[in-house]
């Protein structure tokens, strides 16, 4: 960890649908140039911690800070990408082509009343190329495979290039040797660009060899460090964050 | 055939006006069908009778003339629309509910009014059907311009309103003011509604809105190209209709459904070969 000030800090969060919490006191910093996994079971409030992040939901006690300055007063939104989980329940007979999905990406940084521009298109194909769809620029989205789909989103989210990338459980609908080759280009991603990367699983197993981070979220936070020394800890702690027994390497499908 | 519409002056009227509505209900009813919102024209289209029988009725009774019915539909659809936005936003979870409240509440209304105003007569029946003789020459210009408004509209905003189309959670994720958006693009589809209803009437408009693109997204791969294929259906029945309909004498809004249906058909029939 260096001493520059966090791309993202979260301090003392707490979050609650009616009376039930589902985020009490969560707390940790992200550094520029991470690899962030986010893991912890379904229900255990990564989907509502990710929305605090992006501005979809207020805190209702605690701090968020993005790039140093408080959520409230963040404006510069553009520095930010998210894949979300829904982006492969899109409607598969829409009638768009990879190109114009990609564009998308571009729609908030052009701005209101202007026109995507030569450079604009340079832009979308260099990020179709970036996560190996240069091909396919011409294609039908709905004609694609769940894993080309999913490449497809993260081009329209790195087109706009953002500092950090958010992606909350990217690889749902993807199948399982292609997740592998999925995780890989994460990873030279924020190797090679130096995307700062916060990535969003239920699948503890996978991601732990590919992250620089990890964060085990149940509610609460319970671990926050290097990846590898997650498995020092024994079953028993492990049992306490799933709520149910089992095993530090659970990876199988 | 053509050459008789252009040597009457409120035959040319309607023409041109039926070449408009051509474009600008399948532009819109593109981004209407992706979103899923076909039925929305539907319930704009009987909260705008309901203006029109309020205008009728206000005209009869009142001998209050200064607004036409039509306009006076024009005013109920975009209010309408208004309240379609706030009842979607209302009910996050069952967002297609906010249809049936408007479009059974634009019925109650108009019938009511209808009622008031001594029941049906000619006007109404144009109304509801649409008339190739409609068409006067101020209705002509007054959807002229509503015309140039949409297109201008969806040119410069065409980005925005494609990404809340595909996916409007990363559309609001990226910064565009979503709220805003929605409500100019039901505004507009309440203008482009309330010109419709002239040539095919309250009780088909929805059909110029939706079978084009039900056929272009048959064949088009990409967005634009099937908003396109779109605009060249819906004009080719447009002209279609308003030729057949004048010959044979049958309200317009019957024969221009019944030539897209045509035009579906031949799509749906192309793609299973």
């Amino acid at each position: 960890m260096n001493n520059l000030s966090p791309i993202l800090s979260v301090k003392d969060l707490h979050y609650k649908y009616e009376q039930q919490y589902v985020l009490e006191d969560v707390h940790f910093d992200i550094q520029k140039g991470a690899f962030v996994g986010l893991v912890g079971p379904n229900g255990s409030g990564k989907t509502t911690l990710i929305k605090l992040i992006l501005g979809l939901l207020r805190p209702q006690a605690g701090d968020i800070h993005l790039f140093g300055k408080p959520i409230q007063k963040f404006k510069a939104w553009n520095q930010i990408s998210f894949v979300s989980q829904k982006a492969n329940t899109f409607n598969r007979g829409f009638p768009a082509t990879v190109f114009e999905v990609v564009s998308m990406g571009l729609t908030g940084k052009i701005g209101y009343l202007r026109f995507l521009n030569k450079q604009h298109k340079n832009k979308i194909h260099e990020a179709l190329q970036s996560v190996g769809m240069e091909d396919y620029a011409n294609r039908n989205i709905g004609d694609l495979s769940g894993g080309q789909q999913q490449r497809v989103f993260i081009a329209r989210s790195l087109v706009s290039e953002p500092e950090l990338l958010i992606l909350d459980e990217p690889t749902v609908g993807v199948d399982t040797e292609n997740v592998e080759r999925f995780y890989h280009m994460l990873s030279d991603l924020n190797q090679e660009k130096g995307i700062t990367l916060l990535l969003v699983s239920h699948d503890i197993g996978t991601i732990t060899s590919y992250v620089t981070d990890l964060l085990c979220l149940n509610k609460t936070l319970h671990y926050h460090g290097n990846p590898g020394d997650f498995y020092q800890k024994s079953d028993q702690e492990l049992s306490t964050f799933y709520g149910h027994p089992m095993h530090s390497i659970s990876h199988d499908h | 055939m053509i050459e008789t519409f252009l040597e009457f002056e409120f035959l040319r009227n309607t023409l041109y006006t039926g070449l408009l509505v051509g474009l600008i209900a399948p532009l819109l009813g593109t981004f209407i069908v992706v979103r899923r919102l076909s039925l929305i024209a539907d319930g704009l289209s009987h909260v705008t009778l309901s203006g029109i029988a309020f205008g009728l009725f206000l005209e009869k009774k009142i001998a209050l003339i200064a607004i036409s019915p039509y306009y006076m539909g024009i005013g109920f659809s975009i209010i309408g629309a208004i309240i379609i936005e706030y009842l979607r936003s209302v009910y996050q979870s069952f967002q297609e509910i906010a249809i049936p409240i408007i479009l059974s509440v634009g019925v109650g209304l108009s019938v009511i009014f209808i009622s008031l105003a001594d029941g049906f007569n000619t006007d109404l029946y144009a109304y509801l059907f649409g008339s190739v003789a409609a068409v006067g020459r101020g209705d002509f210009y007054f959807i002229f311009m509503i015309s140039i408004f949409i297109v201008l509209a969806v040119i410069f905003f065409y980005k925005e309103l494609f990404a809340i189309s595909f996916d409007d959670e990363y559309a609001k994720v990226s910064g565009i003011h979503a709220k805003a958006i929605h409500l100019l693009f039901i505004i507009l589809t309440a203008l482009a509604i309330s010109a419709s209803i002239r040539i095919v009437g309250v009780l088909l408009v929805s059909a110029l809105m939706t079978l084009p693109v039900a056929a272009s997204i048959r064949i088009a791969k990409s967005f634009k190209k099937a908003i396109f294929l779109s605009i060249v259906f819906g004009e080719l029945a447009v002209l279609a209709g308003l030729v057949s309909g004048y010959y044979f004498e049958i309200p317009p809004g019957g024969t221009i459904v019944v030539s897209l249906a045509l035009i579906l058909g031949i799509t749906l029939f192309r793609k299973s070969r």
